[in-house]
């Protein structure tokens, strides 16, 4: 397959980027998108452009790193899917594809097509664990948790933290995330003795890093590469409003 | 240098509770005044740094990706053992100690081994605290299934992403000490060396991956969790920033490196399938269960359609070597037996690498659903991967470097031969021996950094008093000018071939001379060809872009020069040990039927190697290893 390829390039957090056009030749269309990339990086170093940087490692869709907006939709065209699961057999020979990098004003650019997720650890700092010190936890079954609790902590704990939520909601809000980590918790019995301090400061540091508010577009569910589903935020959003009159 | 293990005197079940209570303690108050410097954030690195910052000291962390939530760790698909005992079905810590060294093939410590069958029930208590979602029964009790390797059912999971959720409960804990401030966290960091004072290990020097910058730190102990050495095949299962680099750099000051012949080579993975590929893909072993492996018999029939080949022309070669453990033979075997069936000319799929896993007659015993139930997830991620449908026509598989056994050389306080260095998780080499069980990495990633690692640090600040050093002292600026010197000769190179270029072949070397079966003359090969892929990489490798900001073609070709190097220490290791053991196949040393035969007599020791400088064989150093409590016994697979 040969492409045209227009992908976002900046230098670094503090020069302006634009889009620059790269022609890409023999991609094969059992490649993954990332495989593609790495095809156009070597063809780039081979005529002493530098590569394009662009976040990924695991290439297995787990570990959350790859981050890139394909023709205007983070992770690209395929649903349920991380970019690194991507493959080149769903656009077609000769195709014209813009590459950016996931926008939001918290995830600042660091260079070309990779981002600062940053703001999602701080989220997570301000809340999302369950303060539980190494040495004192009692045996794992003395707390029986009935399997639909269970699979419903498992579904929400299963997002990966990539961040295509908050690049595809209008408001780049960060509700879906921090709504998955908060309903994980609240479903087992031991995110109990946190549980209203927990969402508050969570959705506090959402609100500090910039993060915007949900408007039900619901465009973060259909980005999720784990689908995590809305239901979440309206669970959030409940568990909030009981925590500002709860007092703990 | 004589070796000294550390392990303590007594009966082996009574060892780590009475050496726990002969360890010097830090007072509370005065853990406060020591830094400790941790590198890796997965589930040893993680819970390492967590855990002695709940106990008090300070601690700096530093990963190269974005987020500790990243880590390797995240990507183990099946489980953890814990010797619980929950399914009444015989387990004890004593079984899951013995099913270790001999999953081994005897060639680990048995005091290391049966210290982590003990700790082993103490995470998963640890992990429920915590909030990790593990499966669980109708009853509200944990699930529990049974993995290769033992014959009870103590394998701890959650879905097919266990790694990920034990990552998440580790890294939600570290989140937590890194707002109360006794973490520091350094994303986007890479170690390029170790610093050593006095023979003792006073702190690192790093480079931020973004801004280029190359800093000091100075610390009373340094920690290495940075995980194993798989991507020096270049095409593995690890994530593609896996590296060797922290451990080799900690190797040429001084710390030995044990056993880094020991590789895992999983059966059951996607087969490349061009040169562009960058990584391999696991299919889980569990498929082994209903899928049936076979080729064509003859060559001419390679090219067909799988389902045009005729029963009579199929050899399910597994079931016809192996009649009583069929398509369940374990992992090195079914490794080995694929490659040897590609050799022969009869592989599958592009450039013949690859053997069918077929599901047709299973499918037509239970049904299309009953298998989409068992596998769906599976299937669904091949399908996706290959754009082949696994339920009207056989997958395709071949194996894959997985993991490593290997690693640098620790005592039973996890302290590399370097004080003040320790080395916990796949990094070090203490516990899997020759071969790891599966489900068996994560118990022990968690096993160092959540209940060795806080009693055995403690006890070296209190015995050794090492001086926190300043970063200004002559050893650091030394070791920052190296590593500039290093940096600086990359860019110079202006040659004409990429990082990845180097690295592609390097891994071909490695994976044909060294890889699932290795002989004397492949590996006398190997190390001559290494030395001359690194002769034109210092004058052929073309880096572009500068040191000063986010530059990944210098990133890849730091990490690459150092494989480059360590490739010599692995293929070196791999000729020395005159047997066949665990992942280790040397081709001389097998009976008849191709099962491994080891020589106790003669390599029954670790083999810790010592640099003596780039190009130059390193030192072997031996530490033998002493069996009191099992019986050196013969694996029979069939």
């Amino acid at each position: 397959m040969k492409l045209t390829l227009h992908i976002w390039r900046q230098k670094d957090r503090k020069s302006p980027g634009k889009m620059h056009k790269y022609q890409v030749t023999d991609v094969s269309e059992h490649a993954s998108f990332l495989e593609m990339l790495d095809v156009l990086n070597e063809q780039l170093i081979e005529k002493g452009e530098e590569p394009v940087a662009f976040d990924h490692d695991c290439r297995e869709g787990i570990c959350g790193m790859c981050s890139l907006t394909i023709d205007g939709v983070p992770h690209g065209p395929d649903r349920g899917t991380t970019v690194c699961q991507l493959h080149m057999r769903h656009f077609r020979d000769g195709q014209t594809v813009y590459i950016e990098p996931f926008r939001a004003g918290s995830f600042p650019v660091v260079r070309d097509l990779v981002v600062d997720r940053s703001a999602f650890d701080r989220i997570i700092q301000a809340g999302g664990f369950i303060s539980a010190n190494t040495g004192a936890a009692p045996d794992a079954n003395t707390l029986p948790i009935s399997k639909g609790q269970a699979d419903l902590a498992f579904d929400a704990a299963a997002c990966i933290g990539c961040g295509a939520c908050v690049a595809a909601c209008p408001n780049a809000s960060a509700m879906l995330f921090t709504a998955a980590k908060v309903a994980h918790m609240a479903a087992l019995p031991q995110g109990q003795p946190e549980r209203y301090r927990r969402v508050k400061a969570m959705v506090d540091a959402m609100d500090e890093n910039g993060f915007g508010n949900c408007t039900n577009h619901y465009e973060c569910v259909a980005v999720c590469p784990k689908g995590i589903p809305e239901d979440f935020i309206a669970q959030m959003n409940r568990e909030y409003a009981r925590a500002s009159i709860t007092k703990r | 240098m004589a070796l000294d293990s550390n392990v303590p005197a007594g009966p082996l079940d009574k060892k780590w509770s009475q050496y726990k209570f002969d360890l010097k303690l830090v007072n509370p108050s005065n853990k406060r005044k020591f830094d400790i410097i941790v590198v890796g954030s997965g589930l040893a690195g993680g819970s390492a740094a967590a855990t002695l910052a709940e106990l008090g000291y300070n601690v700096a962390c530093f990963c190269y990706q974005d987020s500790p939530r990243r880590a390797h760790s995240i990507a183990a698909q099946g489980g953890i053992n814990a010797a619980k005992n929950y399914q009444n079905d015989g387990d004890s810590v004593h079984r899951l100690f013995y099913d270790t060294i001999k999953g081994g093939d005897f060639r680990s410590r048995e005091a290391n081994v049966h210290r982590l069958a003990e700790v082993s029930v103490n995470i998963i208590d640890q992990a429920v605290a915590q909030g990790v979602p593990f499966a669980r029964e109708y009853g509200g009790v944990l699930a529990t299934r049974s993995f290769g390797g033992a014959q009870v059912s103590r394998t701890f999971y959650a879905q097919g992403q266990t790694g990920q959720q034990l990552l998440l409960g580790v890294y939600a804990q570290l989140s937590k000490m890194i707002a109360a401030g006794k973490v520091t966290m350094f994303p986007r960091t890479e170690l390029l060396d170790v610093v050593t004072v006095d023979g003792r290990a006073a702190g690192i020097v790093t480079r931020s991956l973004e801004s280029g910058k190359i800093e000091r730190w100075a610390g009373h102990a340094v920690l290495l969790a940075t995980g194993g050495y798989t991507n020096v095949f270049c095409l593995s299962t690890n994530a593609k920033g896996c590296n060797v680099t922290a451990s080799y750099r900690a190797y040429k000051k001084g710390a030995f490196f044990a056993n880094p012949c020991y590789t895992q080579i999983h059966p059951t993975c996607i087969p490349q399938s061009g040169d562009y590929q960058s990584k391999l893909t696991l299919m889980s072993e569990s498929l082994r269960n209903d899928g049936r492996v076979w080729v064509p018999k003859k060559k001419e029939d390679c090219g067909k359609r799988p389902r045009d080949v005729a029963e009579k022309d199929r050899d399910y070669y597994l079931e016809r070597k192996y009649p009583s453990f069929g398509n369940l033979a374990p992992r090195d075997i079914a490794s080995r037996s694929a490659k040897e069936v590609c050799d022969d000319g009869r592989g599958v799929g592009p450039g013949g690498r690859g053997v069918y896993l077929d599901f047709r007659d299973a499918i037509k015993r239970v049904g299309k659903d009953e298998i989409a139930g068992r596998y769906g997830n599976l299937f669904d991620m091949y399908a996706k991967i290959t754009n082949e449908d696994p339920y009207s026509a056989p997958m395709r598989i071949y194996p894959a470097p997985h993991y490593a056994m290997g690693g640098l050389w620790v005592d039973y306080n996890l302290m590399s031969t370097i004080p003040g260095l320790f080395v916990l998780g796949e990094a070090n080499f203490s516990d899997h021996g020759a071969n790891r069980l599966g489900a068996s990495a994560l118990m022990q990633g968690l096993g160092d950094g959540y209940f060795v690692i806080p009693y055995t640090l403690g006890d070296y600040l209190v015995r050794a008093k090492p001086e926190k050093v300043s970063t200004d002292h002559p050893a650091f600026a030394d070791s920052e000018k190296e590593v500039r010197a290093k940096v600086d000769k990359l860019l110079a190179v202006d040659g004409k071939r990429t990082p990845d270029d180097f690295h592609r072949q390097l891994g071909h070397v490695m994976w044909e001379k060294c890889g699932m079966a290795r002989n004397e003359a492949s590996l006398k090969e190997a190390l001559v060809e290494i030395p001359k892929i690194r002769e034109e990489f210092w004058s052929n490798v073309r880096v572009l872009g500068s040191e000063a900001n986010y530059n990944v073609s210098l990133e890849k070709a730091g990490r690459v020069a150092d494989f480059l190097e360590f490739a010599e220490v692995l293929v070196t290791d791999a000729l020395d040990r005159d047997e066949s053991c665990g992942g280790h196949f040397r081709e001389e040393h097998q009976t008849d039927e191709g099962e491994a035969v080891r020589d106790d007599e003669n390599y029954c020791y670790a083999a810790a190697w010592e640099f003596q400088g780039v190009g130059e064989a390193p030192k072997l150093n031996k530490e033998p290893l002493v069996f009191e409590n099992v019986k050196l016994a013969t694996r029979s697979y069939k």
